[in-house]
């Protein structure tokens, strides 16, 4: 019986070829094998976040996809928003606002930021969204009720809503 | 370098980049996920393969069997190493039950095996295959059913005092208040699991791991695997959160090194999420009886706090009394604390342990007793300040401003608007506010570093410090900065690495001001050699902007160090200030609340801490620890409890879903307000802790807001709404309340 497949997959614009045992996290597919180890593993169950990923445009908890499932998907980490010295916008505001302590959560915060504002730009309804009708605005409430898949033990959720905010109002 | 006066006047004081806000060093590689965790070593020269543990079924007993012959066939297996192979080891100095080894299972969860394998999948799914047979034993679970049993400790943990006659002044008093409360077994639930790397080369291990101590691990880990201690070289340059939970070695560091023994080859081992809760420690539950009697201008008499708290045997006490010594006057008191003997997970420090269930109870109740007394809470808490001991009035406190975080606070929160409990309604939300008082004492513990100037001006400190998030990279390097008369940008700092002097390491709320006094001694020392180096007389020497000067002469500090650099290298040590003076941290939490009429359910609106905590090193990396803190004590008072399975004795929540941590949706904006202060008997530094501080009473500020929201009261904690829906307000006041919200 064959238990490894084959995979090809871009991530952050390189195309990427792997050979995979079929039970490989798309999550530690990244850490394990792509040696990218800004994603991070927290529960591997789909609990914390903190392994949130971009794939085709569109967060995922990645211990809880197989990297199998995504032959020929466009997938982005925290490695591919900006590196030291060239921070993505929301990097710097999680610089500038200490949206981390420990910063074991924080490339999966960042990465659900940055998703967070595109989903209520697209006008994708939360459980707080009030008028379906209307375009979603980009309020405190909004996201704190999208982030809060996104746990952070060292509590630091005020400081991100703030750096979230303020991309948010810069970008507008 | 020995502190043993009240600090003077000395470099720190400039403040030029010492109490600046500077962002953390370490940002931009925690922002861009390069910052490297344990399990996130790799190079090519490190073929490491997986470790996956396997943990005991049962909650005590013995095994007498495993099989392990399936496990060993299944594909890419290299190793399966038991608890029955490595058989019963010498236990570590910090740890209260074995990590691995032998036949006795002493909770559930207990270590009992590593398989290694090639993948990480291989090793997780041959974990699976062990089979093992057990001799199960009756266990004590319960903390209520044990309470009967629990004996007093030794003094060495310091059960009992008393002063004066408690229970006459009790009896004599005007207004008695006597309440229980119960706070649950937490979780410090960091969000990097317990993770380690081991490589073997020869008879030198090398482990990279997640600790908050780095010696103390290196010394139990010495000890569990029989080896000599030097041979051991461990790292920890980043940890993924600790609140205690990193303080003593834990079993993946073990498993990893005995796999990678066994499989000759590197090999990591991580513990999987649902192992953690049950595998490591725990913050134990406690069962609190607070008494506390008053004349009717509010004055303590009588006070008394007793606790119980179960761990395993010869394990320690939650010490949840221990802030009645000094928290609030009275002459006639007391205090006393019991252990029983449980069989759950090993009990052990969580972020403020003692202080922060303690506070938990005593801040309800001197909600309670202001209450029966006509009296404003804060009024009650300010009239029973004390300045010294109340146990030993002889030893005044270094330095407290309890009243001053109070008054401010009330102020800044709009305290006046307060109403009593159930008045203030908008549409079907019950509002509150609730004030409690925060109290952490100060500790010290001896620390050192070594402080390397070279000759491009470029100064590097190393110690085996940790920075478990609480900014110690930045206030190192701010330190250094200061002492040397240089930028951020002309420091670099190494932290984590057993080579390195021996420091304070994180825990206790110890670590930033023992560390920074430990690089200050060491820049002592390199300010002296610089001096001596030029001919300097080093009294008067001046170190500024990249220079040293004396009198006419002035020097570039590059040139100083000439070709081969020059070394600092020295530890602070603590003489008896803190025995002559009480020192603690001090502050006062203010929080708002909304109570929904219809469901119980709380949600806080408002968060303000005050904090009195001597000199504040960095005001952003400090009010991060505390709204960190503030966070952990909103879930401790609404939603964090492990629960216990009483007949199979083990935590059966055991995973993020289950152990409910607060999360974005449930904390509002938080304000922190530092105290503008110093302290000279703290340290050279003249700061003080803060990290667990703004963990003090933040659950019982909550606890109370929700009383006034909804007259409610509430003593075991956490507060769901199950406690809360029975007293809530009747239907027909619950309709207007929808019909006015429509
Ligand atoms: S690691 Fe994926 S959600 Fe926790
Ligand atoms: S920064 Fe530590 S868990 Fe979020």
């Amino acid at each position: 019986m064959n238990h490894t497949t084959k995979v090809s997959f871009t991530v952050n614009g390189a195309s990427r070829d792997l050979d995979l045992d079929n039970r490989t996290t798309l999550l530690d597919a990244l850490r394990e094998h792509l040696h990218l180890t800004g994603t991070k593993k927290g529960c591997d169950h789909g609990q914390c976040g903190a392994c949130t990923v971009m794939v085709d445009g569109r967060r995922v908890n990645s211990c809880l996809t197989l990297a199998v499932m995504h032959e020929g998907d466009r997938i982005a980490t925290i490695e591919g928003l900006g590196e030291p010295g060239n921070l993505h916008p929301m990097q710097a505001a999680f610089v500038k606002h200490d949206g981390f302590q420990c910063g074991y959560c924080t490339p999966g915060q960042i990465c659900s930021s940055v998703a967070v504002l595109e989903e209520i730009r697209a006008n994708i309804p939360s459980h707080v969204t009030g008028d379906l009708t209307t375009q979603t605005q980009i309020t405190e409430a909004e996201i704190r009720e999208r982030m809060s898949g996104n746990l952070c033990r060292c509590g630091a959720y005020s400081n991100i809503v703030d750096a979230i905010v303020e991309v948010a109002g810069t970008k507008a | 370098m020995q502190f043993d006066k009240p600090a003077t006047t000395n470099p720190i004081d400039q403040l030029k980049v010492v109490g600046q806000p500077i962002h953390r060093i370490d940002g931009e590689l925690k922002t861009t996920g390069r910052a490297m965790y344990a399990y996130e070593w790799h190079d090519a020269n490190l073929p490491y393969v997986y470790g996956y543990p396997v943990g005991a079924a049962i909650a005590k007993g013995r095994i007498t069997a495993m099989d392990v012959s399936a496990a060993k066939r299944a594909p890419g297996v290299l190793a399966v190493v038991t608890t029955l192979d490595v058989g019963r080891r010498e236990k570590g100095k910090f740890n209260t039950v074995n990590l691995f080894g032998g036949d006795e299972i002493q909770h559930y969860h207990q270590a009992i095996a590593v398989v290694v394998a090639e993948t990480f999948e291989q090793a997780r799914a041959a974990a699976g295959l062990v089979k093992v047979e057990y001799a199960e034993e009756r266990g004590a679970f319960d903390l209520r059913e044990a309470m009967a049993g629990a004996a007093k400790p030794d003094d060495s943990q310091e059960p009992d005092t008393a002063v004066g006659n408690f229970e006459a002044a009790f009896k004599a008093a005007a207004v008695t208040l006597e309440q229980s409360y119960e706070t649950p077994d937490q979780s410090h639930a960091m969000m990097e699991p317990h993770a380690s790397l081991a490589a073997w080369n020869g008879e030198e291990l090398t482990v990279w791991t997640s600790s908050q101590m780095i010696d103390w691990w290196r010394s139990d880990l010495a000890t569990t695997l029989g080896v000599d201690k030097e041979k051991i070289h461990l790292m920890s340059p980043f940890i993924g959160g600790g609140f205690g939970g990193k303080l003593f070695l834990r079993s993946d560091a073990v498993l990893a090194a005995f796999g990678a023994k066994a499989a000759s080859r590197p090999v990591k081992v991580a513990l999987p999420r649902p192992f953690i809760m049950n595998n490591t420690t725990h913050r134990p539950a406690t069962i609190q009886r607070i008494r506390i009697g008053a004349g009717r201008d509010g004055r303590i008499t009588a006070i008394a706090h007793e606790s119980w708290s179960g761990d395993q045997p010869g394990g320690q006490l939650e010490t949840a009394a221990s802030q009645t010594r000094l928290l609030y006057a009275g002459a006639d008191r007391m205090t006393a604390m019991r252990l029983a003997t449980l069989h759950l997970p090993e009990g052990n420090a969580m972020r403020a342990p003692g202080e922060a269930p303690g506070l938990m109870a005593l801040e309800i109740a001197m909600d309670e007793m202001a209450e029966k007394l006509g009296m404003d809470p804060i009024e009650f808490r300010i009239v029973n300040d004390t300045q010294v001991d109340p146990e030993k009035p002889e030893r005044p406190f270094s330095h407290r401003d309890l009243v001053g975080c109070l008054k401010l606070g009330a102020d800044r929160f709009g305290w006046s608007g307060r109403e009593r409990p159930g008045a203030r309604r908008e549409g079907n939300w019950m509002i509150g506010m609730g004030v409690a008082a925060a109290f952490r004492n100060n500790l010290v513990l001896p620390s050192g570093a070594r402080v390397r100037l070279d000759s491009q001006g470029v100064v590097t400190v190393e110690t085996d410090m940790t920075d478990i998030g609480t900014g110690s990279y930045t206030i190192i390097a701010q330190t250094a900065a200061e002492m040397m008369g240089i930028g951020m940008n002309k420091v670099a700092v190494h932290l984590g690495d057993s080579r390195f002097p021996v420091s304070a390491g994180s825990g206790g709320q110890f670590g930033a001001n023992s560390s920074t006094s430990g690089v200050y001694a060491a820049c002592v020392k390199l300010r002296e050699a610089v001096a001596a180096k030029l001919g300097f007389n080093s009294a008067d020497v001046v170190f500024e902007n990249g220079e040293v000067r004396s009198g006419n002469r002035s020097v570039p500090l590059a040139e100083a160090a000439g070709a081969d650099g020059l070394v600092g290298e020295d530890k602070i040590e603590w003489g008896d200030l803190t025995k002559t003076h009480q020192q603690s941290t001090f502050g006062a939490h203010f929080v708002e609340v909304g109570v929904d009429i219809a469901t119980g359910e709380s949600r806080i609106r408002r968060m303000l801490a005050v904090c009195a905590a001597g000199r504040i090193l960095n005001p952003i990396t400090a009010r991060s620890q505390v709204i960190g803190a503030m966070t952990m004590g909103a879930g401790g008072a609404l939603s964090e409890e492990l629960a216990v399975d009483t007949r199979r004795g083990f935590f059966v929540n055991h995973d993020l879903a289950g152990y409910e941590v607060a999360v974005h949706a449930d904390i509002p904006h938080q304000d922190v307000i530092f105290m503008d202060e110093t302290d000279p008997m703290s340290s050279p530094m003249k700061a003080k802790g803060v990290g667990e501080l703004g963990l003090c009473g933040v659950s019982a500020a909550i606890a109370n807001a929700i009383y006034n929201a909804s007259g409610v009261r509430v003593r075991h904690y956490p507060i769901t709404l199950d406690k809360l829906i029975g007293g809530l307000p009747q239907l027909a006041d619950m309709s207007d309340a929808y019909r006015s919200r429509a």
